[in-house]
């Protein structure tokens, strides 16, 4: 006997992420959930954007063992919850539940940085405002190629290290290409987060998102 | 290691679903899996074995639909699936947009006895 069921596999986590996005929208908290490999940058771009952001910003970092990124967040007092996820190569959406219960932060824009993995943080929802997809210069021009689902869900799309270009064949044209094909929506930003190049651009962006974020609610 | 936790969600939402029908053996169960989830059949499989021990889903057969991504040509208005390192249509060689289709991840069905 044939029983049907048309659920979604990924339906308990979704639950809980609407429920994120309730207790965030109450603290009036725009989320930003930042996904890209290992050593892609995602750490050294989250410092260097917020020194360049005039409104408060606080982090969720996730890792799976360690908590290097959050002491480097808390030497600059910027309020940061760390999440260890014991092997996970994911964040789930009941770990943000549970850190958005301790970190005391309100009135800004959280920034979580999930696990280096390109394939299940683009799976698993959080209750964010939107995803922000990272890919560097080093690594490669064929991201969105092997990543599809990341890109075809980012709001935004960082290529950092662009320092680096001299260096590497990475063929924007290519990369924009692939990007454009999944979401003809997605902003593409291309930063240095060694130099610093191109973050007064992207920090004017995101402010303009957060301004109409608080506007809409 | 990636399809730990969504196959844990299928062991799971079957055995909820078994045990309030009072099913004792679930003997296959069909799952839609779009190409762009990047989640791999052959993994999902091997969890399912560990995962399943002790449950009314042990043995059960893993039936996988699989949805390719679609793309729909910008110049042409062709609709074609990807190539390997390309997403040109491979009719006219222009770039397209991708379909709502393919990000699929959903229990269709399970057979009981
Ligand atoms: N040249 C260059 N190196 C960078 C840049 N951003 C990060 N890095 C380096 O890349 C390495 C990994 O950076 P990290 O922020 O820890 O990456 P995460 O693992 O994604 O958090 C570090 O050695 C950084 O100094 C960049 O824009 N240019
Ligand atoms: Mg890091
Ligand atoms: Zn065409």
């Amino acid at each position: 006997m044939e029983i049907k069921i048309i659920k979604d596999v990924l339906e308990a986590n979704n639950n809980i992420a609407e429920e994120n996005k309730s207790i965030k929208d109450e603290r009036k908290i725009m989320m930003v959930n930042i996904i890209g490999s290992p050593g892609t940058g995602k750490t050294s771009f989250i410092l260097k954007l917020i020194e360049n952001m005039d409104i408060p910003c606080g982090v969720i970092e996730g890792d799976v063992a360690s908590d290097i990124d959050a002491r480097k967040m808390a030497e600059r007092n910027i309020p940061v919850v760390q999440i260890n996820t014991g092997g996970a190569c994911h964040l789930n959406a009941y770990s943000i539940n549970k850190a958005l219960s301790t970190l005391d932060f309100e009135g800004g824009i959280l920034f979580i940085e999930n696990i280096g993995n390109l394939i299940c943080p683009s799976d698993f929802e959080l209750g964010e405002d939107f995803k922000l997809a990272m890919a560097n210069v080093a690594e490669g021009d064929d991201k969105p190629y092997k990543y599809p689902l990341l890109f075809s869900k980012a709001k935004a799309v960082v290529i950092n290290k662009i320092d680096l270009l001299p260096y590497f064949d990475f063929n924007k044209q290519y990369f924009y290409d692939g990007v454009k094909t999944l979401n003809d929506e997605a902003e593409i930003f291309e930063v240095s987060s060694r130099t610093g190049e191109g973050f007064e651009v992207l920090a004017k962006w995101l402010k303009e998102k957060y301004d109409e974020y608080v506007q809409g609610k | 290691m990636h399809e730990l936790s969504i196959t844990e969600s299928i062991v799971n939402m079957v055995s909820d679903e078994a045990k309030k029908r009072n099913v004792n053996k679930v003997t296959k169960i069909n799952i839609v899996l779009g190409e762009l989830t990047g989640f791999e059949e052959e993994s999902i499989r091997f969890y399912f074995d560990v995962l399943s021990e002790g449950t009314p889903l042990y043995g059960a057969k893993l039936d996988f639909k699989k949805v390719k991504a679609e793309f729909k040509c910008r110049s042409c208005g062709m609709i074609y699936n990807r190539g390997n390192f390309t997403f040109k249509c491979p009719y006219c060689g222009s770039s397209g947009v991708l379909i709502e289709k393919g990000k699929e991840l959903y229990i269709d069905s399970i057979d009981v006895e």
